[in-house]
C-alpha cells in the first residue's frame, strides 16, 4: 500500500492503495465517485474515460503509480467546464441517453474532440467517438449531440 | 582487393560524417558487403518482429498481437501517429508498462511514421530490400545517417520497449524478437560498418 | 416470446390466461398456465393482483412533486419515463413535478397479464399499458372526489388540469393539497379514461427523466452501489460448463491484504471458487492468483466446429414438426432447376449489456436485503430465499437502474443470484456485491444459441415459392427451465421457430421442423429471440426470390405478404413512401436492401443504403417504418428504433460470434467479442411511425431483425455473393 496525492476536479486528494490499483477504482471505491464506470477493464470500451493531464484517458488501465502529478477530471467536474456543461446539455436536449452506462464515457471523449476542434465533421467525430462502445446502439443521436454542442459553442 | 578496398573507403567516408563513430572504426576490417548484408538479415528479421512491426504500418492504424492483427477500438493514426482527440495512444499507453492491466508503454508511445511503413496496405511485411531502402533513405527516415541508425536503435526508448513489452491482459508475457537488444545492436553496428548495404531485387 | 403474447393476449381469448408462479413440491419453481375461472372453479389459485391500488403506484409529496413507481426494470428501453407518462396523463398532472422510481420485488407490481414481475417480450407497454392508464384515472377520480367532497359540488362539475382541481366556481385546489385525504377514498371500480385528443403527454415526444443523472454521473447503477462494510466477491469459474474445483491452492491470493475469504461454492452445474475482499481490484488480484485443478471429466466439452457438422447433418433430416400446411409432395413436382437450396449458420451470440452482471445481498438471518438491476425479479427473490432458507416476502429485493440487458438479466435459473445468495449466507451479516467481469460475461454462457438452418424452396412460375420446406436445429432456449412444459410443444420450442414457422409470407405448402440438440452450453433468449436469426434466413431467401423473378424486392413482398398481415403491409409501404427520394437515385458504389418483419406483434419495414469501406459494409443510411400501434411516446420509439439497428450489427461485425474449442470459448474480452462501435452502426436512420389507434405493441426488440438481412440483400447487389454464414468475416 502507498499513498498518492492526487487532484481530483480541482481537489486534492490522498489515498492509500497498492500501487497497480487503476485510477478508475481508486476512482469508484476509494473516492466513491462512481459516476466513472466499469465496462471492460482492458481500455476497449471507454466507458471509464477521465481527462488525466488534459487527455482523455482510459483510467481502467492506468495504475495510479503512473499518474504522477497530472490532475484528472471526471464526469462529476467536467460540467464547470463550457464545453463539457454544452456537451451535457446538448445530450439532454438530444435525449441521447438510453441505459447511460456508457455515457459518462461518452461525454468525457466528445468534450475532448469539441475542446480539440470546436467544428468536427462526421469523420472527426467518428474517428475520436469511434472507440467508445454503446451496447444500445445510441450512435446516431451521440453524432447529433455533438454537433448541437458545436454549434451551442460557437 | 579491391573489395577491401572499397569498403575501406566507405568506410573511411562514414567517418568524414560522422566524427563520433570510433566504434564502426572497430569493425572496419571485416565488414564485407557479403557480412553487411548478412547482418541486414539479421536487422530485419527484429523490425519485421511484430513487437517492432506492429506500430510501423503503412495504413492508418496500428497492430497488435503475434498475429498482428488491427488494434481493437478502431485506434488510428492521427495525423502525427499520435492518434485523435479523445483516442489518443496516451489515452491508454503510459509512460511504463501496466503488466496487472495488459497495456504496454513507453516514452512517447505514437506509431512510426509513414516513411518508415515496413508493410504494405494489406499488411504484408515488405521485402528485406524494401525495407533496407526505406531505412536509410534519409529523405524517409528523419535524416538518419549511419551512426544516427546506430544511435536509435541502442537508445530510443520505444526501441527498447521491444524487450521489455510487458504482460498480456491474460497475463502471459509478451514474445521477445529473435534477437537480445544487444545482438541486435551488434547488428546494426556491423551493418553500418559495411556500408548499410541493401540486398538487390524487389 | 411470441407465444407468450400469443397464448395471452386478453384481447384475442375469451378468458384470460394467467402465469401462476409458485414453489414446486420438490424445490425449484413451478410455472403453468391457468385460467381465469370464476373463483369457485379455483380451488387453492391464487391469482396475481387485480387490484392494483394506486398508492403503491402514485406518491404526490407535500411539495407537488410526483413519484411515480414503475413495475418494470428500466435498462434503457424507456420505461422510466413511458409507464409515467402514460399514468401522469390520465391523472393530469403536472409533467415537471414527476419523478419515477422502479419498484421493488412485490406481488402488486407484477405484470398483470403474466403474473410475474418481469421486463421482456418487449411488452412492458402492451401489458401496462392500459393498467397504468387506469391507475392515473382512479388517482385523479380520488382527487376530484375529495376536493367536490369540500366544496360541495358533484366530480363531474370540477375539472382538473397540471396538478390542479378547479371546481365550477373560483375553486381551486393543488394535488398536493388533496393527496392525504384523497387516499382514504375507496379506490373506484370504473373510471373514465381519456380520448385520445384529450391527452396531453400520450403521443407526444417527451425527453427521458432520468437523462440528466446519467449525463453528470450521478445516477447509480447496481454496480455503484456502496453499503457500509460491504464486501466483494468474485468467482472464479470452470474454464469449461459445468466442471467442478477439484482442488485449489489459495496461500498467494490469501496473502494479499484485504482478502477476506476464499472457499469453494457450488454452481447450477458444477463448482467454483469463491473470492471475497474489501475492493474489487483487491478481489480481482485474489482471485488471478488462485491456482484451481479443475476437475473437466463427465461433461461435454463444446466444440464450434464439430456442432456446426453436427447441426449441419442434422438440418438434412426432418425434425419436430412446428408448422405444416398444403402439399407435403408438393415439392416433388418442382423441377430442380426451380428450386432454391440453402443453408445458413449462425454462432452463439453473448448479450454483453455494458454494465457487467452484479448483485449485492446481506442475509440477517431470518430476512435478506438484495438489490439488482433484475428482468425477472420474481424469480429472483424466489432464488434468494430458496438459497438462504426464507420465504420470498423475507427478502427485500430492490431493483436497480441498469446498464443494459437485451435478455441477460431475465434468467430462469437465476444463477447470478444463487452465486452471490451463497456467498452472502456464507458471510451473513455482511453485504456482500458479486461482480462479474467482462471476461466472466464473455466467457459465462447464456448465449443466443448457435444455429444451422437449411431451407429448399421449390420456385413457381410466377417467381412466388410454390413450396417451402425449412429445418432449424438449435438448442432449445427454454428446456429445463419452468417455462418448458407450458411453451415447449410436441418437441418443438417456439422461441427457435418464430419467424419462420408463423411466417407472415402466404407460403404454401410449408413445411417448417426444428431438432434442438443437448448441447453442454447454457443458452437465454437474445435481444428478439428467434427472430434474430429466423428473420435473416427468410429476408435473405425472399431477396433473392425477388431477385431471380426480377421483380423489385418491395413489390415482391407486398405480393407475397398475407392479406391480413396489416402491420407489415402498412410499414412497408410507408417505408417506401419513405425512402423513394434517395433509394433510386443512390451514388455509385453503393446499394439498396430492403427487408421487413413481424416480431411480438410490431411490423417493421427497412431499406438500407450500403457500400463497403475499408473492406467492411458501411451503413449510410436506414429508413425504417413501423406499425406498433398507438405510439405512447414517439421519442422514444424514434430512439429505440435508431438504436435498435446498430444493436442489430451485432449480427454481422466481424468479432460478432462466441466460439468454442474443446469446450471452451476462445474469446475473452471486447477484443475479441466486440460489439459495434460507431463506425460499424449507421450514420443516419431516419424512423417513421405508422400513425395508428390500436393498443400498443413492443418496440424494444422489434428494430433488431431487420436490419443484418437488409445489409446483406445491399451487400449482395456489391459483391455478387449471398451470404450465408453469420458474422461477416470477410466480405
Amino acid at each position: 500500500m502507498t499513498t498518492y496525492q492526487l487532484t481530483v476536479n480541482d481537489q486534492r486528494r490522498e489515498v492509500d492503495v497498492d500501487p497497480t490499483t487503476p485510477l478508475l477504482w481508486v476512482l469508484r471505491e476509494e473516492l466513491k465517485m462512481t459516476g466513472t464506470k466499469y465496462g471492460c477493464g482492458i481500455s476497449a470500451c471507454g466507458a471509464c474515460t477521465v481527462h488525466l493531464g488534459g487527455v482523455a484517458t482510459r483510467s481502467c488501465v492506468v495504475p495510479v503509480s503512473l499518474i504522477g502529478d497530472r490532475p484528472i477530471v471526471t464526469i462529476e467536474g467536467i460540467g464547470t467546464d463550457p464545453v463539457g456543461r454544452a456537451v451535457q446539455d446538448a445530450w439532454v436536449e438530444k435525449d441521447v441517453v438510453q441505459c447511460g452506462y456508457c455515457q459518462s464515457g461518452q461525454i468525457m471523449t466528445a468534450v475532448a474532440l469539441l475542446k480539440d476542434k470546436p467544428r468536427p465533421t462526421d469523420a472527426n467525430i467518428e474517428e475520436s467517438m469511434g472507440g467508445n462502445l454503446c451496447r444500445c446502439g445510441t450512435y446516431v443521436r451521440i453524432r447529433e449531440a455533438i454537433q448541437t454542442a458545436s454549434a451551442q459553442l460557437k | 582487393m579491391f573489395v577491401v578496398v572499397a569498403g575501406w573507403l566507405v568506410a573511411a567516408s562514414v567517418k568524414i560524417a560522422n566524427g563520433n563513430a570510433t566504434s564502426i572504426n572497430a569493425s572496419v576490417a571485416s565488414a564485407t558487403p557479403a557480412d553487411g548484408l548478412a547482418e541486414w538479415q539479421r536487422v530485419y528479421s527484429v523490425l519485421t518482429y511484430p513487437r517492432c512491426i506492429n506500430c510501423h504500418t503503412a495504413t492508418n492504424y496500428p497492430q497488435q498481437g503475434d498475429d498482428r492483427h488491427r488494434h481493437f477500438a478502431n485506434v488510428i493514426r492521427g495525423p502525427e501517429g499520435k492518434g485523435v482527440a479523445g483516442l489518443n495512444c496516451a489515452s491508454c499507453h503510459q509512460e511504463k508498462n501496466s503488466d496487472a492491466t495488459g497495456v504496454p508503454g513507453g516514452h512517447n508511445w505514437h506509431l512510426a511514421p509513414l516513411s518508415m511503413r515496413w508493410q504494405d496496405v494489406n499488411d504484408r511485411k515488405l521485402t528485406s530490400a524494401q525495407v533496407c531502402r526505406a531505412l536509410i533513405d534519409r529523405a524517409k527516415n528523419h535524416g538518419l545517417d549511419g551512426p544516427g541508425l546506430l544511435k536509435h536503435h541502442e537508445e530510443e526508448p520505444l526501441v527498447l520497449w521491444a524487450w521489455n513489452p510487458g504482460r498480456r491482459p491474460d497475463g502471459s508475457a509478451r514474445s521477445l524478437p529473435p534477437l537480445t537488444h544487444d545482438q541486435f545492436v551488434e547488428a546494426t553496428r556491423r551493418w553500418v560498418a559495411a556500408g548499410t548495404p541493401c540486398p538487390k531485387g524487389p | 416470446m411470441r407465444e407468450f403474447l400469443e397464448a395471452a393476449t386478453s384481447r384475442r381469448l375469451s378468458r384470460r390466461k394467467f402465469l401462476r408462479v409458485s414453489a414446486g413440491a420438490a424445490g425449484g419453481l413451478l410455472v403453468s398456465i391457468y385460467v381465469d375461472l370464476p373463483a369457485s372453479a379455483q380451488e387453492g389459485t391464487q391469482a396475481p393482483q387485480k387490484v392494483f391500488p394506486p398508492d403503491a403506484f402514485v406518491h404526490i409529496k407535500p411539495d407537488g412533486q410526483i413519484l411515480i413507481t414503475v413495475n418494470r426494470l428500466e435498462f434503457g428501453q424507456g420505461v422510466h419515463t413511458a409507464l409515467p407518462m402514460i399514468l401522469a396523463d390520465e391523472m393530469d398532472a403536472d409533467w415537471s413535478q414527476v419523478v419515477a422510481e422502479l419498484a421493488p420485488a412485490a406481488d402488486v407490481y407484477k405484470d398483470p397479464i403474466f403474473g410475474i414481475q418481469f421486463v421482456g417480450g418487449s411488452g412492458s407497454i402492451a401489458h401496462s399499458f392500459q393498467q397504468y392508464r387506469e391507475l392515473g384515472a382512479k388517482t385523479r377520480a380520488m382527487l376530484v372526489a375529495t376536493a367536490a367532497d369540500r366544496w360541495h359540488v358533484t366530480p363531474d362539475q370540477c375539472r382538473t388540469a397540471n396538478s390542479v382541481v378547479y371546481g365550477p366556481g373560483n375553486q381551486s385546489a393543488r394535488y398536493a393539497e388533496l393527496a392525504d385525504e384523497a387516499g382514504r377514498k375507496p379506490i373506484p371500480d370504473k373510471v373514465r379514461l381519456k380520448q385520445p385528443s384529450e391527452f396531453r403527454l400520450i403521443g407526444k415526444r417527451v425527453r427521458r427523466l432520468d437523462s440528466r443523472a446519467k449525463c453528470n454521473g450521478s445516477q447509480k447503477f447496481g454496480l455503484d452501489l456502496d453499503l457500509p462494510g460491504m464486501k466483494i466477491a468474485l468467482i472464479a469459474r470452470p474454464p469449461v460448463f459445468g466442471g467442478r474445483v477439484r482442488s485449489f491452492n489459495d496461500k498467494d491470493a490469501r496473502s494479499i491484504a484485504g482478502v477476506a475469504d476464499v472457499f469453494e461454492i457450488p454452481l447450477a452445474k458444477g463448482s467454483a471458487v469463491a473470492v471475497v475482499a474489501d475492493r474489487f481490484w483487491t478481489a480481482k488480484q485474489a482471485r488471478d492468483r488462485l491456482t484451481i485443478d479443475w476437475d473437466l471429466s463427465g461433461v461435454e466439452h463444446a466444440d464450434t466446429r464439430a456442432l456446426t457438422e453436427k447441426y449441419r447433418a442434422l438440418a438434412r433430416t426432418t425434425g419436430k414438426v412446428a408448422a405444416s400446411n398444403g402439399d407435403q409432395n408438393a415439392m416433388n413436382a418442382i423441377a430442380p432447376a426451380n428450386r432454391l437450396v440453402a443453408e445458413y449458420e449462425f454462432p452463439y451470440l453473448a448479450h454483453s449489456p455494458m454494465e457487467p452482471l452484479n448483485t449485492t445481498i446481506r442475509f440477517d438471518g431470518d430476512r435478506a436485503e438484495a438489490w439488482a438491476g433484475s428482468q425477472f425479479q420474481t424469480f429472483d427473490q424466489m432464488a434468494i430465499a430458496d438459497v438462504l432458507g426464507l420465504k420470498p416476502e423475507q427478502v427485500t429485493f430492490h431493483t436497480e437502474m441498469t446498464g443494459g440487458g437485451f435478455g441477460r438479466r431475465a434468467v430462469a435459473d437465476s444463477h447470478v443470484q444463487r452465486e452471490a445468495a451463497a456467498i452472502a449466507k456464507r458471510l451473513r451479516g455482511t453485504p456482500v456485491k458479486l461482480v462479474w467481469t467482462r471476461e466472466d460475461d464473455v466467457r459465462g454462457g447464456y448465449y443466443r444459441p448457435m444455429h444451422v438452418h437449411r431451407v429448399e424452396i421449390g420456385i413457381g412460375r410466377d417467381g412466388m415459392p410454390a413450396a417451402w420446406k425449412h429445418v432449424v436445429v438449435g438448442q432449445s432456449i427454454l428446456a429445463g427451465t419452468p417455462f418448458a412444459p407450458m411453451l415447449v410443444k410436441n418437441g418443438v420450442d417456439g422461441t427457435a421457430v418464430e419467424g419462420t414457422a408463423d411466417t407472415r409470407y402466404n407460403i404454401p405448402n410449408l413445411h417448417v421442423s426444428v431438432h434442438h440438440p443437448t448441447v453442454n452450453v447454457p443458452v437465454l433468449w437474445w435481444r428478439s429471440v428467434g427472430n434474430t436469426h429466423t428473420a435473416f434466413v427468410m429476408e435473405t431467401l425472399i431477396d433473392e426470390l425477388a431477385t431471380r423473378a426480377r421483380i423489385d424486392p418491395i413489390v415482391y413482398r407486398r405480393k407475397l405478404l398475407k392479406a391480413d398481415a396489416g402491420k407489415l403491409r402498412r410499414a412497408l409501404d410507408l417505408m417506401d413512401e419513405k425512402s423513394a427520394g434517395w433509394r433510386n437515385s443512390l451514388p455509385p458504389g453503393h446499394a439498396l436492401g430492403v427487408s421487413c418483419h413481424e416480431a411480438f406483434d410490431t411490423g417493421v419495414a427497412c431499406a438500407v443504403d450500403v457500400s463497403i469501406e475499408n473492406k467492411r459494409p458501411k451503413i449510410h443510411r436506414v429508413t425504417i417504418a413501423l406499425d406498433s400501434g398507438v405510439a405512447v411516446n414517439p421519442l422514444t420509439i424514434e430512439s429505440q428504433f435508431q438504436a435498435g439497428v446498430a444493436f442489430g450489427v451485432s449480427q454481422i461485425v466481424a468479432k460478432g460470434a462466441i466460439t468454442l474449442k474443446d469446450g471452451r470459448v476462445e474469446q475473452r474480452n471486447f477484443d475479441g467479442y466486440a460489439p459495434p462501435y460507431m463506425v460499424d452502426a449507421p450514420v443516419a436512420v431516419d424512423v417513421h411511425i405508422v400513425p395508428s389507434t390500436e393498443a400498443p405493441t413492443g418496440c424494444g426488440e422489434p428494430p433488431v431483425p431487420v436490419i443484418s438481412p437488409a445489409v446483406v440483400n445491399a451487400l449482395a447487389k456489391l459483391t455478387g455473393k449471398r451470404y450465408r454464414s453469420l458474422p461477416l468475416v470477410t466480405l
